[in-house]
């Protein structure tokens, strides 16, 4: 895999296709487990970090998909190549801050991602475009029995996989799901379906992750609760939530086209036209105009473009990927300048 | 709600158990500093993330036995303070402190998900360290004090903004947005 390749297309998970794909970005689920026979990574020594990896990387490298693996050491990586990663949902922004004796394992489709020492030895995640966390649990859940068969997991039959916090305890499992949730913000509904998603011991998160806001009306629901339900029941409550969440979404749209239509419509233009003619644009602006043109391409305002094309600029227009794909460092001005030609390349291109 | 000890608005609310009475306190930032000069030590990250405290009260006795982890040398205060254990054999070293604190994260402390397909029993691993395993503190406590504090975290200050605005108070919700916006400060990425 070459980083530098990647910055003009996105992985799998963002294809834009699958179940509900008008409100559903993509289905996330991560495994936490940790090795028997070490310290966990806050406690480990340079050495057991070293060691820790090699045991994963060996685990992974006998498997059949091996050959579709990238194994990366953070610390061959610079820090730009580390962002690049992160823009791409692929680890987290504490795993590429503290790149020593870290790693990461990539699948070629970028489904499957491994990080390596996190807060836990392994953070197994799998994520798929649309509303699929059936699949997307039968995915991880094989990836995990096969590990497991080849490292010792840390596990007491009473309390479940342990992990460093003990919040993860249990089966150590989160599940997260990717909504767009334009309507339910503009009918100011979107407080009442938070404070309910809260009281149900769900969280909810922004576009980027942990300690993000929600920009460009985008939330990332998942469970907190790991331990007293099984893996399947857990699935089973946000699959729940989620569907009252996609219907009160679907509802709300439909009520903005019959009552507001004109208004809509204004603003999904207007958004298409700065888009497509800026010169120069903050990634934030950005994020918040696609946000109404995608709503437009939901609800038939806007028809010439398609969901792959929108979730590829919501991935290439953040910082480490303009600088992938002009080759270069960028300041904030120079980012910006290109972050719109890389819009105006991709929306005009369509047209 | 106003301090109990003065007219400034009150930030820290204390639940205090003593006697089996309850006794609720609402104090200022100020007021409850001069109430516990020790409170930053007292509430710990462990706490904070679950939003409770009365378990780690019983323990200081314990561990003045010396009840650190036999494998990683972690004691119970340490977790207290960071939030994250040293290693798996934690969970067998502070057995009896994490029941209540795992009910109290997820509701129930009975694992019902998956095995893993080869399972390395945690006591043989372990066999070159002895590991003592007791279900029950051998030393007894008298817990006379539970403080309970209400932390304050972007969402809890992001609910009570928008409670501000609800009542129209745009200039309680002022100050509520620039003290989310000083506490997530650095915490965002991806956006410029």
């Amino acid at each position: 895999m070459e980083l530098n390749d990647l910055a003009h297309h996105t992985g799998e998970w963002l294809k834009g296709t699958g179940p509900y794909a008008n409100i559903v970005l993509s289905s996330r689920i991560r495994l936490a487990r940790n090795l028997r026979t070490f310290p966990f990574t806050n406690k480990a020594s340079k050495e057991d970090l070293e060691a820790i990896m090699a045991s994963i990387f060996s685990a992974f490298a006998s498997e059949a998909m091996a050959k579709e693996l990238t194994f990366f050491r953070l610390n061959e990586l610079d820090n730009t190549d580390r962002q690049f990663l992160v823009e791409r949902h692929l680890m987290s922004h504490d795993h590429a801050s503290n790149p020593q004796g870290r790693g990461l394992v990539v699948s070629k489709d970028e489904s499957l991602s491994v990080m390596v020492n996190e807060e836990d030895h392994l953070r197994i995640q799998i994520m798929q475009s649309g509303f699929n966390m059936a699949s997307t649990w039968e995915a991880v859940d094989r990836v995990d029995n096969a590990l497991s068969q080849k490292l010792p997991y840390a596990f007491l039959p009473e309390w479940g996989f342990l992990t460093a916090c003990p919040t993860n305890t249990g089966t150590a499992m989160r599940g997260s799901v990717m909504l767009h949730l334009p309507a339910l913000v503009m009918t100011r509904q979107i407080t009442k379906v938070l404070d309910a998603i809260a009281k149900l011991s769900f969280a909810s998160r922004g576009f980027y992750g942990e300690g993000t806001q929600a920009i460009g009306n985008f939330y990332q629901i998942s469970n907190q609760v790991s331990l007293g339900h099984s893996e399947t029941d857990i699935i089973q409550n946000i699959n729940g939530l989620i569907r009252q969440i996609i219907e009160q979404e679907e509802q709300a749209r439909q009520a903005l086209l019959v009552q507001n239509r004109s208004t809509m419509e204004d603003k999904v233009c207007r958004a298409w036209g700065i888009l497509k003619n800026a010169r120069t644009i903050s990634s934030q602006e950005t994020i918040e105009l696609l946000s109404m043109v995608r709503l437009g391409v939901d609800v038939g305002i806007i028809q010439e473009l398609d969901h792959k094309t929108l979730n590829e600029l919501f991935i290439m227009i953040q910082p480490a990927h303009l600088q992938k794909i002009e080759g270069k460092k960028l300041n904030t001005f120079e980012r910006d300048t290109k972050r719109a030609d890389v819009i105006r390349g991709k929306l005009n291109g369509k047209t | 709600m106003k301090c109990d000890k003065c007219t400034k608005k009150a930030t820290v609310h204390l639940t205090e158990i003593v006697d089996g009475k309850v006794m609720e306190m609402h104090l200022c930032e100020e007021c409850a500093r001069e109430q516990s000069s020790h409170m930053e030590q007292q509430f710990g990250l462990a706490d904070l993330l679950a939003g409770l405290t009365d378990f780690g009260k019983q323990v200081p006795e314990v561990q003045k036995d010396g009840s650190a982890c036999p494998k990683c040398g972690l004691t119970y205060e340490d977790f207290r303070k960071f939030g994250r254990f040293g290693c798996a054999d934690c969970y067998i070293a502070f057995k009896a402190q994490l029941k209540t604190l795992l009910k109290k994260i997820h509701g129930s402390s009975v694992h019902l998900g998956k095995k893993p397909l080869m399972i390395v029993p945690i006591d043989d691993a372990s066999s070159d360290t002895a590991v003592v395993v007791e279900d029950k503190p051998t030393v007894k406590v008298v817990v006379k004090t539970v403080p309970v504090l209400v932390v304050e975290t972007p969402d809890t200050l992001r609910h009570e903004m928008r409670k501000a605005i609800e009542r129209e108070d745009f200039e309680e919700a002022a100050r509520l947005r620039d003290r989310i916006r000083d506490m997530e400060e650095g915490g965002a990425h991806g956006a410029e």
